[in-house]
């Protein structure tokens, strides 16, 4: 008996306690605090992707403090040309690389942990994590020797360096790689019956994040390959607006997969934080679907004041459609601060704002969320909606609202976001408690008001008419003067000294996740400490 | 919670406050709806997106021959150019001016031709803050009434190389 026993295969059920899962028997491990089995390989890229996303945020952040002193007319610190291609660099490091390189990494999580399963293919990741570093480092690369000061949309007929453009097709082609690693993830999780009946909600809301991914890179296909095709002299001719029309459909959507991902953040750490659980899956569901299927058209709010596409076009795209997404962020916008309104009250908190004292501001990973909840609702929600009408768009077109809204969204909103997740995920995922956490705990404070202050100053400067992507409003060398109201002294002064409150967050930010994945005290075989 | 497989019953309706609250917001998503197209035709502050395919040489040339049949003065080297009132007015975006200076007449309306002849540019006229989309190879046709007299800077806000913080133009209306 003692001998059959011993040849008879490894059971499924591994000895560390799982009942479900689909993992091998040396590829997975319990989650100490959690109690969640965590694939292996998942988290090696995890590990990967995130190192990079921090270090992409780390040169987009250097540029981001160069761009605003510059932009503050009583510093002005760079030259015109190292002004744009510094702009360059800020752009693709922060909008591009930052944020899909930490997205990708937040899909292997999705896919893995909460479905129970193994990551479909290791080689597979490999191959998307080497593609999209060595596209990152390509087009970094060319902006900082001069061969691509295009700014982050290279509007043809400007022209950069092939190489430029070529790294932005590695980079898509790697991450495309990825979110098709996800897909895989799921289905052999749905195949091999890891879990029962709907996946969880964060996975449906990344499966929508991934779903827009695709739409959004094959956008970057059909833009950048012909681009790419043009600066080598294959095709002789881009049409601008056609490059403008598909470019914006890579550009917004892209921006719509933070915000995915963003809004499925925060449902995440609602839930490991406080204990929250979703009012009703339905409608939670629902509102992300309503993503996936309407936000698309809203990158027709970019063209709202070109030529070559119709008015009629640009109606219904921004006025029918635009709202069923922004309805998408109403909902969440209720969902996720009463779902912790629940969770807190149940746990004996009350009083109409007894519920909100109770709650843990201490953690940073719920402070962190609570701000890019408000952030993003109250200051960019608001500015975005007034941008995309047809009215205000000529009072607002290519001045400094633009960035007054994005800085909102995809700053205060998903950048903020994915540091909260930081912060919850890296004692878990590296097995490390955070070092000076006491300046931590202050960190989404200094970030978040910095931003605020940012992007309050980029919106009032920019309705004075102060346009973005510039490097002097006082038009120094213009044949014909020009200038502007002197307030805008005062408010890009606000956006100055915001943004050196944000970089200063930026940086704590940085400094202690790096500090403490290399030297902070283990807690592998323990759980994670309280903040 | 969001990270477990949900109930098996999970498709239901919205109920109690979250039913209000979406009610209240795909209202306020209507109103917007509709203002927004009613406002087009009721505020006429739109433009109609009218623009033809041209070729930046034939414009640069257009342009020339009306500075060459209505110039009726010059600042600072740049020729101001007079078109006729209630007919069309040519403007060139090109790295880095806005050429020439156009004298138009107050409550006189005008269609208003704008290219660019090699980059994207962005024409914003200044302090009223009104932006438009230049491109090559679009006549990007503005019907304009000036209402006011002055001198109105037009900036370039649509990033155009080493210079573009120097593009400036002006539009006089008398």
């Amino acid at each position: 008996m003692g001998e059959a026993a011993a040849t008879l295969p490894i059971p499924a059920t591994p000895e560390t306690g799982l009942l479900e899962g689909n993992h091998a028997k040396d590829a997975v491990r319990v989650c100490e605090t959690t109690g969640l089995s965590v694939c292996l390989n998942a988290q090696l890229f995890i590990r990967l992707n995130a190192v990079m996303a921090v270090v992409c945020l780390l040169i987009g952040g250097v540029a981001a403090i160069l761009v605003a002193l510059t932009r503050w007319p009583a510093v002005h610190l760079l030259p015109a040309e190292w002004f744009y291609r510094v702009l360059t660099a800020h752009g693709l490091n922060m909008l591009i690389f930052w944020i899909i390189f930490m997205e990708i990494a937040i899909l292997y999580f999705a896919g893995t942990v909460p479905l129970k399963s193994r990551l479909a293919s290791k080689p597979l990741a490999w191959i998307s994590f080497v593609l999209m570093v060595a596209g990152a480092a390509v087009v970094n690369a060319m902006i900082w020797m001069g061969r691509a000061d295009v700014l982050m949309t290279s509007y043809a007929p400007i022209q950069a360096d092939p190489l430029f453009y070529l790294g932005v097709i590695l980079f898509a082609v790697g991450a495309l790689l990825g979110v098709i690693n996800y897909f895989a993830t799921v289905y052999i999780a749905k195949r091999d019956k890891t879990y029962a009946g709907s996946m969880p909600l964060v996975t449906f809301g990344a499966t929508c994040a991934a779903i827009i991914a695709v739409a959004a890179l094959l956008h970057g296909a059909a833009i950048y390959v012909p681009t790419f095709l043009w600066s080598i002299g294959v095709i002789d001719h881009i049409d601008p607006a056609f490059y403008r029309s598909v470019w914006w459909g890579l550009g917004h959507m892209s921006q719509q997969i933070n915000v995915c991902a963003m809004v499925s953040i925060w449902y995440l750490i609602g839930t490991l934080t406080v204990g929250s659980k979703p009012l009703n899956q339905a409608v939670c569901r629902g509102a992300f679907v309503l993503y996936v299927l309407f936000i698309n058209l809203a990158s027709a709010h970019h063209l709202l004041v070109d030529p070559g596409v119709s008015a009629g076009w640009k109606i219904w795209n921004t006025s029918y459609a635009m709202y069923l997404a922004v309805l998408a962020s109403m909902i969440h916008g209720f969902t996720v601060p009463a779902s912790i309104e629940v969770a807190l009250r149940r746990k004996g908190f009350k009083g109409l704002f007894g519920w909100l004292a109770g709650a843990p501001w201490k953690n940073p990973a719920f402070s962190g969320m609570v701000l890019s909840v408000v952030i993003f609702g109250f200051i960019g929600g608001i500015t975005g909606v007034t941008l995309g009408t047809e009215q205000i768009n000529i009072l607002a077109h290519n001045t400094l609202r633009i960035p007054g809204h994005f800085h909102a969204t995809v700053v205060g909103g998903t950048s903020l976001a994915f540091m909260a997740l930081a912060y919850y995920v890296v004692p878990l995922i590296f097995q490390r408690e955070y070092v000076a956490k006491s300046l931590v705990r202050l960190q989404p404070y200094m970030f978040g008001i910095g931003i605020i202050m940012v992007s309050l100053g980029l919106s009032f400067a920019g309705s004075y008419g102060v346009p973005r992507r510039h490097w002097d409003v006082e038009f120094t060398g213009a044949t014909l003067s020009a200038g502007f109201d002197p307030s805008i002294h005062i408010l890009l002064g606000i956006m100055g000294i915001g943004a050196i409150l944000a970089f200063t967050g930026l940086l704590t930010f940085i400094l202690t996740t790096v500090i403490t994945v290399f030297f902070g005290r283990s807690n592998a075989g323990k759980p994670m400490e309280a903040w | 919670m969001s990270i477990n497989v949900p109930a098996k019953d999970w498709f239901k309706a919205p109920s109690g406050f979250e039913r209000v609250w979406i009610g209240l917001a795909l209202m306020w998503c209507l109103v917007m709806f509709l203002a927004m197209p009613y406002w087009h035709f009721r505020g006429k502050q739109n433009s109609t997106g009218e623009a033809y395919t041209v070729s930046p040489t034939d414009f640069a040339r257009r342009v020339q021959r009306e500075i060459d049949t209505r110039k009726v003065g010059e600042e600072s080297g740049v020729p101001i150019v007079e078109p006729p009132p209630g007919g069309d007015a040519y403007l060139q975006a090109r790295m880095w001016q806005y050429w020439p200076i156009l004298k138009l007449k107050q409550n006189q309306t005008y269609r208003l031709h704008i290219s660019s002849t090699d980059l994207q540019h962005g024409f914003s006229l200044q302090p009223m803050n009104m932006n438009f989309q230049i491109l090559p190879g679009y006549d990007h046709v503005l019907t304009i009434t000036p209402t006011s007299a002055g001198t109105f800077p037009i900036i370039c806000n649509e990033f155009c190389g080493i210079g573009h913080h120097a593009m400036t133009g002006r539009i006089i209306v008398e």
